[in-house]
């Protein structure tokens, strides 16, 4: 027979408001096996941690039941109080009786009766409860970060400043993301390039760091500090050990009439290319879509300038494997196709752009050598009207109900950027709401309408429609002059909603780490850790956790490297003992347990058994590898012969739970 | 005040509109053909109903100008239906009324056969006076 002891919480009025405390303790006190029950306002306090601690050598208990708050806020608080008293931490069981009982009923009596029902439950439980012992795993002491835009190099190079190895994973033949594509940054106006650039640089030589550009994450198994990736390094038919970025190669190839991804399509670029001049790392890759002598066998002019030698058309797909410790998500965002938006006349019009395409028209680097011209017939544009929350805020199924954050920002600096270089040209803007919180970016704002002289308009616009003569008639509402307004004007942007990258999704899955509805990886807490995700040794970084504009960006980069650091410091990690384990004389070998598995912790051996007369046979039996068991029970729910068990969680356990709620 | 209050209900329930929901982006308005025909715009009859100041818009002769296009139900981001709310007001005034002045029979004759279903009812509410 156990020895009991249980602990009521108050939780200041939190729980005390709701639920007579005094009269829990006291009922409770007369289940079989309670030996000590008391009250106290603040149990996980130092006092409150006190009363446990001394209760336990006082009463020689072996169970502790503790009727407080959720278990995923103090369980380990309680555990480890009473493991300084000399009790195995798993021989404490928690009643939760904040937000299953306190926070959800209004009448005390029903309140205090869900209590005390709560508390026999556990103290039932506990009976049960043997004591566990934590095994220990190592930590590789090497990161992978996946995706190499801003957020997954300022990551990288934190983790590689404290000492520790950084692999990059970056589908695009260079990192530099979203970031290496904006023509200047608000709300300082630097140019992005400028700060971008040495970063990566920075990266490219930092021998703590290894780049797997133009790579992709295949598969991923394995479990915190043990977490083993298998990376397919695209074929770039280009040896990178001995293309020295010279770009010869990009300005012979015959093949001229490849889109220009960078660019966004406003110009072309060859076959063979170098997406930019200051890519990294700097290496030539040929685009097997529209390089002839992979499709036809024959050109090879690449092949015959290239005076490394670096030319290889037969080079294939590489799978690597590696192993690591951590994991950082830095897949970032995209703009969300405005197809769909028919009243834009986006796909009608080339001169209604995006946010980020007017980056590059306005980009010295881009395709008009930062010369803001109209993409229909290149000239330059007088009225230039910009719509806010094209997307964004929708509650249709053609947008995001979310609040993208970066446009109203990025639409200022763009607004102000065009009448400081075009004073002759009128920019509107039409805003529902601008939003502009951050150290300086209200007075970014103002200075536009201020000192730039933007025409600011409270409304939306309806429709866009392109006329004969090249001109763009926008149709608007100025809510604040209670006017329909009618603007001809030669260039409409669109603020676009932006949606996490596509291989978000999928990447997701590999990692069993969870998703917000709108594809947004989750937090493990909102507001108090708001970096990892709860999936153990997954650390976010950038917009794969929400929108956000660079600076946030960077620091939570810096956030979830450190985070990652903390997690590569340890040798060795304790793992969870509350994990599954089957009965071998009871397993069928029917393998619904590995089928139902999230984890992949559960493998068929065939063992040899003892049977009657004498004799064996070979059974194939389940087998837990505890090291990756998460303990999240859905073998022990799926298994029909009632093999597989959770220690800590056990059927018998639950049932007894289940009987005491209903007595 | 307590009538207003239940007239509000009652075009709320028929036209099944959450005037919560708008944003105040005036894209209703932006996109309206008949906006300079009417007093009081698309926009302004989601606020103005959520304000309970529905009697300006039962005199107003806005309701009848509506054309009934669903231009700002289609490009609405907040999922309004502005135009469900015009016929909804509408459709109060027929109620107050008390009767339809346009006989059934008289509608063949007045339709075009390009019109669309929800115009023909809207017509026969519009015209029964």
């Amino acid at each position: 027979m156990q020895k009991i002891g249980v602990f009521v919480c108050h939780c200041g009025t939190n729980i005390a408001a709701t639920v007579d405390v005094q009269k829990v303790a006291q009922t409770l006190k007369n289940e079989p096996g309670v030996v000590f029950s008391t009250d106290y306002q603040y149990m996980c306090s130092e006092s409150g941690q006190d009363i446990i601690k001394n209760a336990i050598a006082e009463y020689k208990l072996t169970g502790v039941v503790i009727c407080s708050c959720s278990p995923r806020m103090h369980e380990a608080t309680f555990r480890r109080a009473a493991e300084k008293a000399g009790l195995n931490p798993y021989m404490v069981e928690i009643a939760n009786i904040r937000e299953q009982c306190s926070w959800i009923h209004k009448e005390m009596q029903t309140a205090t009766e869900k209590a005390v029902i709560l508390g026999r439950a556990a103290i039932a439980k506990v009976h049960l409860n043997a004591p566990l012992t934590a095994g220990e795993s190592p930590v590789t002491k090497r990161a992978l970060v996946i995706g190499g835009g801003i957020a997954g190099i300022q990551t990288a190079l934190d983790i590689a400043d404290a000492g520790f190895n950084v692999d990059i994973v970056e589908k695009k033949p260079t990192i530099g993301g979203k970031m290496a594509q904006i023509d200047k940054t608000f709300p300082t106006l630097d140019c992005a390039a400028c700060i971008l650039t040495p970063k990566m640089v920075d990266c490219a030589q930092n021998d703590k760091i290894n780049i797997y550009a133009y790579s992709e994450v295949e598969d991923i198994s394995g479990f915190v500090g043990n977490f083993s990736v298998k990376i397919r390094k695209k074929a770039r038919y280009v040896d990178e050990t001995k293309c020295t970025g010279c770009g010869l190669c990009t300005e012979k190839c015959p093949q001229k009439n490849v889109p220009n991804e960078f660019n966004l399509g406003f110009d072309n670029r060859r076959a063979i290319y170098i997406p930019f001049a200051q890519a990294v790392p700097k290496k030539a890759t040929i685009d097997p879509d529209y390089c002839t002598m992979l499709k036809t066998g024959k050109c090879g002019v690449c092949s015959k300038l290239c005076t490394a030698g670096a030319i290889d058309y037969k080079q294939k797909d590489q799978i690597i494997e590696e192993k690591y410790g951590a994991i950082i998500v830095a897949t970032g965002f995209e703009p969300i196709k405005v197809d769909k938006y028919d009243e834009f006349a986006y796909s009608q019009s080339k001169d209604v752009v995006t946010s980020l395409e007017l980056e590059r028209l306005m980009n010295a680097a881009g395709p008009t050598k930062g010369t803001l011209l109209r993409p229909s017939d290149g000239t330059h544009p007088h009225t230039i009207v910009f719509v806010q929350c094209v997307g964004s805020r929708c509650e249709d199924e053609k947008g995001k109900p979310y609040c993208s954050k970066v446009c109203c920002m990025y639409t200022a600096k763009h607004a102000m950027l065009i009448r400081e270089k075009y004073p002759d040209t009128e920019v509107y803007v039409f805003y529902i709401d601008v939003r502009t919180p951050g150290k300086n970016f209200d007075e970014f704002y103002r200075r536009a309408v201020e000192q730039y002289g933007v025409h600011y308009i409270k409304g939306m616009v309806g429709k866009v429609m392109p006329r004969a003569d090249g001109k763009l008639e926008v149709r608007a509402s100025d809510l604040l002059l209670g006017k329909q307004l009618h603007i001809d004007a030669d260039m409409v942007v669109l603020a676009v909603a932006i949606e996490p990258d596509k291989t978000a999704r999928p990447l997701a899955t590999m990692l069993t780490a969870s998703m917000d509805t709108n594809d947004f990886f989750t937090e493990a807490h909102p507001k108090l850790r708001p970096v990892e995700s709860p999936t153990a040794g997954i650390f976010l970084s950038g917009m794969c956790q929400g929108p956000k504009d660079i600076p946030e960006t960077v620091a939570q980069a810096s956030a979830a490297a450190a985070k990652a650091i903390g997690l590569l410091c340890k040798d060795k990690l304790t793992c969870n003992p509350c994990v599954a384990h089957s009965d071998e004389m009871m397993c069928n070998g029917c393998s619904l347990c590995a089928n139902v598995c999230p984890y992949g912790a559960i493998t068929y051996v065939d063992k040899e058994f003892r049977m009657p007369n004498r004799t064996t046979a070979i059974r194939r039996v389940s087998s837990v590898n505890p090291a990756v068991c998460q303990g999240c029970g859905a073998c022990t729910v799926a298994c029909p012969s009632g093999a597989m068990d959770l220690s800590g969680f056990s059927n018998r356990q639950i049932m007894s739970e289940v009987d005491a709620i209903c007595k | 005040m307590k009538d207003n209050k239940k007239l509000k209900e009652q075009i709320l329930r028929s036209s099944g509109v959450n005037v919560l929901k708008c944003m105040r982006c005036g894209k209703c308005s932006a996109t309206c053909p008949s906006y300079d025909e009417m007093e009081y715009h698309p926009h302004q009859f989601v606020n103005m109903i959520d304000n309970g100041e529905i009697e300006p818009l039962l005199k107003s002769k806005s309701i009848y100008k509506c054309l009934t296009c669903f231009a700002c139900v289609e490009r609405c981001p907040r999922n309004v239906k502005p135009a469900y709310l015009v016929e909804a007001v509408r459709l109060a005034v027929i109620r107050e009324k008390g009767e339809n002045h346009l006989h059934p029979d008289d509608i063949p004759e007045l339709l075009d056969e390009d019109l669309p279903q929800q115009a023909i009812v809207t017509a026969f509410r519009k015209y029964a006076k």
